[in-house]
């Protein structure tokens, strides 16, 4: 089963973190076979979100919501079950500063 | 129902009857086991849910006309699974995919002869663990523990916490739906694991031990079997894992239970009224639950490692080895809940504490320490309040606000028997100051 892990946090604190650090991370999960895929985000300041309504695409500058702790990277893995899942996601190094948001991934069901 | 026509008919009825008993009578005590087996056997709350319904129901068809079978608990859980695979099948027409699961269903799950009762403990471990999972909200998991391993409607789970049963019937949904996407597995934890799980599920069996021993509202004060669930289940943990450091507090919570639940035959009289602890006979208290209770209690205070399921059961033990209200150690009992607050600043706790200290000190004592809570505002709803602080009032002779605070107290009061209680206090108060 995937599961998502979302890190969230304030920017400065989740800056000040060393990459090398993190890097590792993803190196363990790689080796035990629980990393799909995983990335770390520019600052929010870099962030566009659009919208379409009634047919008209609009952007605007900035995340989707303003607030105190942005996303700053996710982790896609797979694993056995929340309890796996969950005892992954404990590793990432930003969950001592910030958190990590667990969500199992849906399959899409097309009818 | 059909006309019975002659005597042979007449002893079939009967014997059906007796049958019918006997099932309703394993219901009663076996279908969270059965439930507990069911969920590992088929994965899934609902259709472990729909296959206990089928299995009973097929018991209630064949077993008057077969005979009841031999191991009655591995005959439903069989039974159950057949007709939980049976069902998918007859679906798989209209649903693409559930062939599949019905197939990896039959293979996966082993035949029901190979079930040791050991099996079936674990089965329910399992089960309290998914239903205590830390991902779970709190107020989900003791619902969930309530519904799914003790068996009650969400009526009686709604009465018990003072909701109403679309509100709890909602977080069990929601629960049982968080189990099934985010995939929390049926599984008992690793000993590493343990300790940081453990504290979960001793609220949650704590929680229920006092629903079925002070059940919040309703005719009867005592619900036994849903204390007895919880004590089974603290045992049933106890013997999970020695080596645990989990386990000091496991008996500590195991002692309080068997403790509290030696006096239930003391707590109230032939005419089901509330019986206050001095003034209970003692020589109704279970001696074999204090035996088991006051050595678990030594156990876990040699270890160094308890908390405040230890400290309460020691206080309990202190009560179940007295003789009396009188000759009870009322200085060891008010040292050991001030050793309690430290670990725990409850208002609850403190008001305890503030009735040892009038039991120790006397009455003036006792009641300047209840005023103290009472005039903080907290436990402004809480009947047992208000009860103490009337008690005190009585005992020194202020009957108008011994009067007014047993009203008080009646305002909140939700148990008959209680409300019967504080209905005789407040007309000996009225007696009195109408004299």
């Amino acid at each position: 089963m995937k599961y998502l892990c979302l890190v969230y946090g304030e920017e400065a604190k989740i800056a000040a973190m060393d990459d090398a650090e993190c890097m590792s991370c993803v190196e363990g999960l790689l080796e035990s076979g629980h990393f799909i895929a995983g990335e770390a985000l520019q600052p929010v300041e870099t962030a566009t979100t659009l919208r379409i309504r009634n047919d008209k695409t609009t952007f605007t500058d900035g995340p989707f919501a303003e607030t105190k702790e942005q996303l700053a990277g996710f982790y896609l893995l797979e694993a056995r079950d929340l309890n796996e899942a969950l005892d992954k996601a404990a590793k990432i190094p930003p969950a001592r500063v910030g958190s990590i948001e667990v969500r199992p991934i849906r399959q899409l069901q097309p009818a | 129902m059909a006309k019975i026509q002659n005597s042979r008919d007449v002893s079939l009825a009967k014997a059906t009857a007796q049958v019918h008993q006997q099932i309703e009578a394993l219901y009663r005590c076996e279908s969270r086991r059965v439930f507990a087996t069911l969920l590992r056997l088929l994965g899934d709350f609902q259709l472990a849910d729909e296959a206990l319904q089928d299995a009973f129901t097929a018991a209630l068809k064949q077993w008057p006309l077969d005979g009841v079978p031999a191991n009655p608990r591995a005959w439903l859980v069989s039974t159950g699974r057949f007709k939980a695979i049976d069902g998918l099948r007859r679906q798989s027409r209209f649903v693409q995919g559930i062939d599949e699961l019905a197939d990896q269903l039959e293979v996966d799950t082993p035949d029901f002869v190979a079930y040791a009762d050991e099996d079936i403990e674990d089965d329910r471990l399992r089960l309290i663990f998914t239903c205590c999972h830390p991902a779970l909200a709190e107020e989900s998991r003791v619902a969930l523990t309530l519904r799914e391993i003790c068996g009650l409607s969400t009526e009686e789970i709604a009465s018990a916490f003072l909701s109403r049963p679309t509100t709890i019937a909602q977080r069990i949904v929601r629960a049982k739906a968080k189990i099934r996407d985010a995939r929390i597995p049926y599984q008992i934890p690793s000993a590493a694991e343990l300790p940081e799980r453990i504290n979960a599920v001793l609220q949650v069996l704590y929680l229920m031990f006092n629903e079925g021993y002070s059940a919040s509202s309703g005719a009867n004060i005592t619900r036994a079997d849903v204390s007895a669930e919880a004590i089974r289940l603290a045992e049933l943990l106890l013997n999970l894992n020695r080596d645990s450091s989990a386990d000091t507090e496991i008996a500590g919570l195991l002692a309080l239970m068997l403790l509290q639940e030696s006096r239930r035959a003391a707590r109230t009289d032939a005419q089901d009224e509330l019986v206050l602890m001095a003034d209970q006979d003692r020589r109704l208290w279970n001696s074999e639950y204090i035996d088991k209770g006051v050595a678990l209690v030594r156990r876990a205070l040699k270890d160094g490692r308890f908390g405040p399921y230890s400290i309460q059961a020691a206080i309990a033990a202190i009560h179940a080895e007295s003789t009396s209200a009188e000759t009870t150690d009322w200085h060891e009992i008010v040292g050991l809940y001030d050793v309690l607050l430290r670990l725990n600043t409850s208002p609850v706790i403190a008001l305890n504490r503030a009735v040892a200290l009038g039991m120790r000190d006397g009455p003036a004592v006792g009641a300047s320490a209840v005023d103290e809570i009472y005039e903080a505002g907290d436990l402004a709803d809480y009947h047992l309040l208000h009860a103490a602080r009337a008690d005190f009032k009585r005992q020194l002779g202020q009957y108008q606000p011994a009067f007014a605070a047993y009203k008080e107290a009646l305002g909140y009061a939700r148990q008959m028997p209680e409300i019967r209680f504080l209905e005789k206090r407040i007309a000996e108060m009225q007696a009195k100051l109408t004299k």
